[in-house]
């Protein structure tokens, strides 16, 4: 019985440097988004390109859609860019962007400078619309169902190893819900 | 003389740092009334900035700190009780926000970790204090320990 009691405190100390170290490899941007499984939230706002046309939640629906959240002031935004035409390219899934808190002049030569990669860009420029989604700062990219669901929110760049292995899983199981139910 | 220049510069921002509401950047929001204002300051004393995570929105400067206080200065204008705001940061950026996480199965180890630890280590002090090995004070010396004795004192 001695015995054992003696070896408590190492079995202690193995279990909090076990905790620990999975705590040095963990993200803490990565927060558990209150989002996920919720349909997205409602709003009404521009079109980045078109100021006349009035967007609401209803033209995110019906497809596997990729939200981005980006801004000419957003450095990551500039770096996933590039990857961003890629899927837009694969024409997999519908990406929409969400310019954040920019200016309509700036976003729009930026587009223009660089290749715009989205079907619609969303104009928030008071980050209004950011709040409803629990937007943080961009780059940010929501999946959502063809149902209007949030199903996923990726903080961070998408770069091509951020899209093999977390994209494409989510991608594929969406694309079998739908398969089952048409 | 520069010597003192630097220490008196120091002793300063060390004036400044130790009243953090002195340092922060203050948003000009003009409040109807005082009671508004209080409840604002508290408000954002309990809600964590999301991006800057350890800093409530009171302290920090990021841009989304700046627009969460506008979003609860806004909210307390329409008339929101305090328990409304805080559930719609809560809807909107998860039980994070809140410095002070409510008591869910989630937050149990949080909320009662302490408490546990702290009935341990008495359980355990108990233990060994009562386990305490007696001493035997029926032991005799030996005549030859006692002439031993008789002689260390002597030397004395």
């Amino acid at each position: 019985m001695n015995k054992i009691i003696r070896f408590i405190p190492l079995v202690l100390f193995i279990a909090l440097g076990v905790v620990l170290y999975r705590g040095l490899s963990l993200n803490p941007q990565e927060l558990p988004s209150a989002l996920v499984g919720k349909p997205i939230p409602t709003f009404s706002l521009t079109q980045l390109l078109k100021p006349e046309v009035t967007l609401t939640e209803n033209d995110l629906k019906g497809d596997i859609v990729l939200l981005n959240v980006w801004g000419t002031w957003c450095v990551y935004c500039k770096y996933e860019h590039p990857y961003l035409v890629d899927i837009a390219k694969s024409k997999r899934v519908s990406l929409y962007g969400l310019n954040y808190k920019d200016v309509r002049e700036d976003a729009t030569k930026w587009l223009k400078d660089y290749e715009d990669p989205y079907v619609f860009s969303i104009f928030d420029p008071m980050g209004k619309f950011g709040i409803e989604l629990g937007v943080t700062a961009a780059p940010e990219t929501f999946v959502i169902d063809a149902n209007g669901i949030v199903r996923m929110k990726h903080v961070g760049p998408i770069d091509g190893k951020v899209w093999q292995q977390k994209f494409i899983p989510m991608i594929e199981k969406l694309e079998q819900e739908q398969g089952v139910t048409p | 003389m520069r010597m003192f220049t630097i220490i008196v510069i120091l002793l300063l921002g060390m004036i400044i740092t130790a009243f953090p509401d002195k340092a922060f950047a203050t948003d000009t929001y003009v409040f109807d009334n005082p009671v508004t204002e209080i409840r604002y300051k508290a408000l954002i004393k309990e809600l964590r900035c999301p991006k800057c995570q350890n800093q409530n929105l009171a302290d920090s400067n990021a841009p989304i700190a700046k627009d969460l206080r506008r979003e609860v200065f806004q909210l307390l204008q329409e008339g929101k009780a305090d328990k409304e705001i805080v559930d719609f940061m809560v809807a909107r950026y998860g039980e994070f926000v809140l410095y002070r996480p409510k008591v869910s199965p989630l937050t149990y180890v949080l909320w009662f970790g302490p408490l546990v630890l702290l009935l341990i280590g008495i359980v355990v002090l108990v233990l060994i204090v009562r386990k305490k090995p007696t001493i035997d004070r029926s032991a005799k010396l030996s005549s030859q320990q006692k002439s031993q004795l008789d002689q260390i004192l002597k030397d004395k």
